[in-house]
C-alpha cells in the first residue's frame, strides 16, 4: 500500500546548520497494517510522515502510494488518498469555520470542489451528527459551534473524524495525543485505534511512547538518526516489553535511550 | 446637515461598502493585505468612463469595468502566488502600474460623464425618488453584492477560500490547492472594488486618475467599523457590516465637514481616515489582548517582570 524507497532528507544542505534528517528509509507498508513509529528527537520520524505527505520533498528515493509515484507531487494533490491528524490540535482544524464547516471541507477533500452548497440538509446533517456522537465527545449538539470553541480534545477527535471520513490509502497520526492531557490522549488514542480497526486502514502513526508503540497497531518500527533500527511485526512483537525495546535499542546503537519521555511515557 | 449632503454621503458609503466587501475578502477571509485596491478603483472608473463614452451600454460597460478590476486582483495574485513576491509588494507593483495603465486607458487625466448615460438613468426614469434614486439603487446592488459573497463563501470553493486563508497547512492536507484559492479570492476582491469604481464614475459623473488614493484606508475604516457592529467570525454579520461600517464612515465624515468640526476641510480626509484606522486597530488590538499597554513606559514602575517558572 505504501511504499518509501531509499528515501534521503537534508535540512539546510550545503550550509554549517545542514541536518541530515532521513539517511537512507527503505519501508513497506500492506494494506491494512497498522504501523507505529517510535524513535529518540531528531530520529526522522516526523520528516519521515510529512515526506509521505507531501509537505518534505526528497532529496532522492521515491514515495509510492498503492502503486503510484507520488514523489514529486505536491501535498494538495496526494490529499485525496491520504487522511492525516497534526500533533497541535489547532493545526488540524480551522477555528473559524464550524464543526460542520470542517467536516464539509474534509468531505470534499480530493474530489472537485463547485460552486454547490457545501453544507447539506436533513439527512446528510443528522448523518454527520451520528458520526460526531460516536466519538463521544458531546460534539453531536454542536454541529454550528466554531471549531476554535472546542477543547484540545475535541479538536483532535474532530480531526480524526475529518481525516477517516472518506476512504483513503494511508492514514498518517504524527503524535496526535502528544499536546493533549493524558486523560484526552487516551481517549483520542482509544478513538484512532477503533477507527482503524473498524475501517481497515492503513495506518502510520508516530508516537513518543515506547508503551503505545506496543499496545496499539500490528507493527512497530523504531528509528534512529534518520534510519529504521528496529521492525518488530507478527508473532515476534507480542512477546515484546518496553525493557526489551530499551535492550535492544542499547545493542544496536551501542548506547543507552536518553530520552526521559520515551521511556516513562 | 443638508439633505443634499446627506444623500450624497450615503450614496459615497454605499459604494465605498464594495470595497469594504472586496477588502474583506482579501484582508480577513485570505488573509492577503491587498494594496491593488488604490488601482483596481480607478481602473473600474476608467473602463467603464471610456466604454460609456464611446457609446457601450452602461451596464456592459460596469461590467467591463468589473471585469477590469478582476484583472488587476490576478495579476496581484499571480505575482505572489507564481513568483512569490511577498503580498504586500505584489500590491503595491500592481497598483503603481495601473496609475500609468489608467492614464493610457482614459488617454487624459480625467474623463466627464456628465450628459451621458448611465445605469442611474434608465432605472431613473423607471423610479424616480429625486434626491435618493441613486442610493436606492446603490442600496440595492450593495445587498446583492453582499449576498453574493455570503453564498460563494457558503460553497465548496469558498470554503476551500476560507480554509487557505485561516489555515493553509491545514487546507493542503485537504487538498485544497492554496494558491489557486489566493487567486480565485484576489481576483473576486479586486472585481468588487473594480464594480464600486465603475459605479463611482457614473454616479459623480466623473473618472478621475488620481481618485484611488486612499480607496484602501477608507475601505478598511469601514471593514473595521463593521467588525466592531457586528463581529468578524460569522460571514453574513461580517459582509453586513461592511455596509453598515462603510455608510456609518461617510456619514460621520460629511457630519465632521459639515460643521467645521476642528476645522477639518476636504482636503483632509485622508489624513483623517489615516487616523481613524490607526486608532481602531489600536483599540482592536488592546480589546484582543489584556497585556497590552497604550502607554508602557507609565506602567513600567509598576509591573516588573515576573521572574518565570521552570
Amino acid at each position: 500500500m505504501l511504499s518509501v524507497c531509499d528515501a534521503y532528507v537534508t535540512f539546510n544542505p550545503g550550509t554549517p546548520l545542514a541536518v541530515p534528517a532521513l539517511r537512507g528509509v527503505d519501508l513497506d507498508i500492506e494494506e491494512g497494517e497498522f504501523v507505529t513509529v517510535i524513535g529518540t528527537n531528531g530520529a526522522g520520524k516526523s520528516t519521515l510522515l510529512s515526506a509521505v505527505a507531501g509537505d518534505v520533498r526528497l532529496d532522492s528515493g521515491g514515495i509510492y502510494i498503492d502503486g503510484h509515484d507520488v514523489t514529486g507531487r505536491p501535498t494538495e494533490q496526494r490529499a485525496g488518498m491520504i487522511g492525516r491528524v497534526f500533533q497541535e490540535p489547532r493545526a488540524g482544524t480551522c477555528s473559524s469555520l464550524t464543526v460542520e464547516e470542517n467536516l464539509a471541507l474534509a468531505a470534499s477533500r480530493g474530489g472537485r470542489r463547485g460552486l454547490r452548497s457545501a453544507l447539506g440538509r436533513g439527512r446528510k446533517k443528522r448523518e454527520l451528527a451520528e458520526q460526531l456522537s460516536r466519538l463521544g465527545m458531546g460534539l453531536e449538539g454542536r454541529l454550528g459551534a466554531l471549531a476554535g470553541t472546542l477543547s484540545g480534545g475535541q479538536r483532535q477527535a474532530l480531526s480524526l473524524l475529518m481525516a477517516t471520513l472518506l476512504p483513503m490509502k494511508i492514514l498518517i497520526l504524527d503524535e496526535h495525543t502528544a499536546a493533549l492531557d493524558p486523560g484526552a490522549a487516551a481517549t483520542v488514542l482509544e478513538l484512532s485505534a477503533e477507527i482503524t480497526g473498524e475501517q481497515k486502514l492503513t495506518a502510520l502513526m508516530v508516537t513518543h511512547s515506547m508503551r503505545n508503540s506496543l499496545d496499539f497497531g500490528t507493527r512497530t518500527i523504531m528509528m534512529n538518526a534518520g534510519r529504521i533500527l528496529l521492525d518488530i511485526h507478527g508473532e515476534e512483537r507480542k512477546g515484546y516489553d518496553v525493557p526489551d525495546l530499551l535492550n535492544l535499542f542499547k545493542k544496536t546503537t551501542g548506547s543507552e535511550v536518553e530520552d526521559d519521555q520515551l521511556i516513562l511515557a | 446637515m443638508s439633505a443634499l449632503a446627506l444623500s450624497g454621503a450615503i450614496e459615497a458609503g454605499l459604494l465605498f461598502s464594495l470595497v469594504a466587501l472586496g477588502v474583506y475578502l482579501s484582508f480577513r477571509v485570505l488573509n492577503f493585505p491587498d494594496l491593488t485596491v488604490d488601482g483596481s478603483f480607478p481602473l473600474g472608473a476608467a473602463a467603464t468612463a471610456v466604454a460609456i463614452v464611446h457609446g457601450i451600454n452602461p451596464f456592459v460597460a460596469t461590467a467591463i469595468g468589473t471585469v477590469a478590476g478582476c484583472c488587476a486582483g490576478f495579476v496581484s495574485a499571480y505575482l505572489n502566488v507564481r513568483f512569490k513576491i511577498l503580498n504586500l509588494l505584489a500590491g503595491i507593483l500592481t497598483m503603481v502600474a495601473l496609475y500609468s495603465i489608467n492614464l493610457r486607458v482614459m488617454g487624459r487625466p480625467n474623463i466627464s460623464l456628465y450628459g451621458e448615460e448611465t445605469i442611474f438613468t434608465p432605472i431613473g426614469n423607471l423610479i424616480d425618488l429625486g434626491l435618493w434614486t441613486n442610493s436606492v439603487i446603490l442600496l440595492v446592488i450593495a445587498v446583492a453584492m453582499k449576498l453574493l459573497v455570503d453564498w460563494f463563501l457558503g460553497t465548496q470553493v469558498g470554503l476551500a477560500v476560507r480554509a487557505s486563508g485561516e489555515n493553509p497547512v491545514m487546507a493542503r492536507a485537504q487538498s485544497v490547492d492554496n494558491g489557486r484559492m489566493t487567486i480565485i479570492g484576489m481576483t473576486l476582491s479586486n472585481g468588487l472594488v473594480g464594480l464600486a469604481g465603475a459605479l463611482f464614475a457614473q454616479s459623480q459623473g466623473v473618472a478621475d486618475v488620481s481618485l484611488g488614493i486612499g480607496t484602501i484606508v477608507t475601505g478598511l475604516a469601514a471593514l473595521i467599523i463593521g467588525e466592531t457592529l457586528f463581529g468578524s467570525i460569522k460571514v453574513a454579520w461580517a459582509t453586513l457590516g461592511c455596509l453598515v461600517g462603510a455608510v456609518l464612515y461617510r456619514l460621520f465624515i460629511a457630519a465632521a465637514l459639515s460643521a467645521g468640526f476642528l476645522g477639518i476641510q476636504a482636503q483632509d480626509l485622508n489624513l483623517v481616515t489615516a487616523v481613524v484606522v490607526a486608532v481602531a486597530v489600536i483599540l482592536s488590538q488592546a480589546r484582543r489582548n489584556s497585556r497590552f499597554r497604550l502607554w508602557p513606559w507609565l506602567r513600567r514602575q509598576v509591573t516588573q517582570p515576573q521572574p518565570q517558572k521552570g
